[in-house]
């Protein structure tokens, strides 16, 4: 849409702050004397409002080669050759208004007088044409920061909305009520087993306080938050729940948005080994290649179970924290296949500076 | 189904964390009239186990592996009274709707259990009778709307086929039953074929017949039989009669 001809008001804006313009080309026409006033303004006027609309076009050349991408040469070429052909347009345009003119008898003879003037109309044309080119760059320039500026608000908004998201997840409740329900029934038959799970619930829970507030966290900061889930599911699902890890050392520094993960494992456990007879395996793997950390979670699951609610609320809740921190910088990747789940998250391998 | 002589109350726990049956285990030890007959840790045990111990109590949990609660409900039918046990509050309407005596929330209280069990003993001595509505239907019933059936559950004595329905070919009512085919063999379950009907994918299924549903994917032509009717041949070869109403429903659905 051209910024100026798609509304009303800016289109009278901009043919008003022509009038100086039109004015200045009535002086200049009338200083080498050969012409009258009411000859240079019979001639100015219309030629300027023709020429404003001429030099609209310049707002989609300037569009089609972007200052920033586009080469000076192809810059100079692109904009004086449509300066050359607006000029001659309005050159052509000009002629014609000037025989036109002529053959009434009150401009009679006007094409004669008016012909030494063509070169000043001709470094006029090129002029002007040349200064509405520099005047889109300048419009397109601010639309441009304008968008960052709304594109990096969205961004903001949807981290916001995916944080407080997380944090409403980050506690599924029924993960709290089995444990309690676990541990109402070790306090009948093991006090000291009861008393840990107390802990570890308690420990779980104290680490995820606090941290939906930080943008990233260290991969072991995560990992650590994990180990505490699963120690407490082990003591709910006993020897059905498997745990099986293959994290490069170098990765743990890394950095993470919080919860990330987390969210992945609890669903590894509440839609995959909670439906196995037999239990299974929570497969976690990490390595950092080619400035890219690369985070898979796998866990056996039962093909032939019905699919619930929930299990698609996680992922796209993961898939929406890394779009709106990463951007195309991220993967995500969701398989299942051979009674194996598995999700691929990679992330560039970046570290914050932080206080040892 | 009443006490056994002894006036023992035969209960059967269901749930697939140990630690979950044995809160349940200590809270059942408290009366001495009730006997644990078995404990189940997936669906399809406790199928098995119902059907052979024929218990008066079930406490069932609902998320299982396998089957779940509602499914194992469906395939043992009306008898024992049913309490469920669960850490997720909303299938509480649903379970009423199959008339569990008591929805109980994990972490249980005994209080809370001491009330549920005391409603079941109020069913077990018929003050409260038990509804004699087939489970099936109820279970179907209370699905949750706008959702259709992906599997079904069939028993055949104590054991249990989960038949996903995209294997199912076609279903045959017969009185009461109906037989499901799928891969070459043909399951017997007490619903009706109405009922059934309503629970699957319409874009999927088809009644062609009063007797009869039918996977579209299975259908391979359909010709003219006499006067009046058609004959829907299926891919594997089996024919079906299709009455008027089926063939207009079968053409409103190919003009689709």
């Amino acid at each position: 849409m051209h910024p100026i001809l798609g509304q009303f008001r800016r289109l009278a804006l901009y043919l008003l702050a022509w009038t100086p313009i039109a004015a200045l080309l009535a002086l200049l026409l009338h200083m080498p004397g050969a012409l009258g006033w009411r000859d240079v303004i019979a001639l100015a006027v219309p030629l300027s409002l023709i020429y404003a609309f001429v030099c609209l076009s310049a707002y989609y050349s300037c569009r089609a080669t972007a200052l920033e991408t586009s080469g000076l040469v192809r810059l100079l070429l692109t904009h004086l050759t449509a300066a050359l052909v607006a000029t001659w347009i309005w050159l052509g345009v000009a002629r014609l208004l000037e025989v036109e003119l002529a053959a009434t008898p009150m401009f009679a003879g006007l094409d004669q007088r008016v012909a030494s003037a063509t070169p000043l109309l001709f470094g006029t044309g090129i002029l002007l044409y040349l200064l509405s080119v520099a005047f889109y760059y300048v419009l397109l320039a601010l639309e441009a920061s304008r968008e960052a500026e709304s594109r990096a608000l969205r961004a903001s908004i949807l981290a916001r909305d995916a944080e407080l998201r997380a944090l409403k997840a980050q506690v599924n409740p029924h993960f709290l009520f089995n444990s309690l329900n676990s541990i109402s029934a070790l306090t009948a038959s093991d006090a000291p087993k009861a008393r840990e799970m107390c802990i570890l619930l308690g420990d779980f829970l104290r680490r995820t306080l606090g941290l939906g507030e930080k943008a990233v966290i260290p991969f072991e900061e995560e990992m650590s938050l994990i180990h505490a889930f699963l120690a407490v599911e082990k003591i709910r699902f006993g020897a059905r729940l498997r745990m099986q890890e293959e994290i490069e050392a170098e990765t743990l520094a890394l950095d993470i948005p919080p919860l990330l993960l987390q969210p992945l494992v609890e669903n590894a456990v509440a839609h995959g080994v909670a439906n196995l007879v037999e239990g299974g395996a929570i497969r976690l793997e990490a390595h950092s290649r080619h400035g890219q950390l690369l985070i898979v979670v796998e866990n056996s699951y039962d093909p032939d179970a019905p699919v619930r609610r929930r299990s698609g609320v996680g992922l796209a809740n993961v898939r929406q924290r890394l779009d709106a921190r990463y951007g195309n910088r991220a993967a995500f990747n969701v398989a299942a296949g051979g009674g194996i789940f598995r999700v691929s998250i990679t992330v560039p391998a970046e570290k914050e500076a932080r206080p040892a | 189904m009443s006490r056994d002589a002894a006036g023992k109350i035969r209960a059967v726990i269901v749930d697939d964390e140990e630690l979950a049956r044995q809160v349940l285990r200590e809270y059942l030890s408290a009366h001495r009239e009730v006997e644990i007959a078995a404990e189940c840790a997936n669906g399809f045990e406790a199928v098995k186990v119902v059907s052979e111990t024929s218990p008066d109590l079930i406490l069932l949990d609902i998320q299982m592996p396998k089957l779940d609660g509602f499914e194992v409900l469906e395939l043992i039918g009306a008898g024992p009274a049913v309490v469920f046990v669960t850490a997720f509050d909303d299938y509480a309407i649903r379970a009423f709707e199959v008339h569990a005596v008591d929805y109980l929330l994990k972490p249980v209280s005994s209080e809370r259990f001491e009330a549920a069990f005391a409603r079941v003993k109020e069913r077990l001595s018929g003050k409260s009778p038990a509804v004699k509505i087939p489970v099936a239907e109820l279970a179907a019933a209370a699905r949750p709307p706008a959702q259709y059936l992906d599997r079904i559950p069939v028993r055949d004595g104590a054991r249990v086929f989960i038949i996903p329905v995209s294997k199912l070919d076609y279903v045959e009512a017969q009185d009461d039953y109906v037989a499901l085919a799928s891969e070459g063999k043909k399951h017997l379950k007490q619903q009706t074929i109405a009922n059934l009907e309503a629970a699957l994918d319409p874009a999927r299924f088809l009644r062609i017949h009063r007797s009869y549903i039918v996977n579209l994917d299975r259908v391979a032509k359909v010709e003219p039989y006499g006067k009046e009717s058609h004959v829907a041949t299926l891919s594997g070869g089996v024919q079906l009669p299709v009455s008027r109403a089926g063939y207009a429903r079968l053409r409103a659905f190919l003009d689709r």
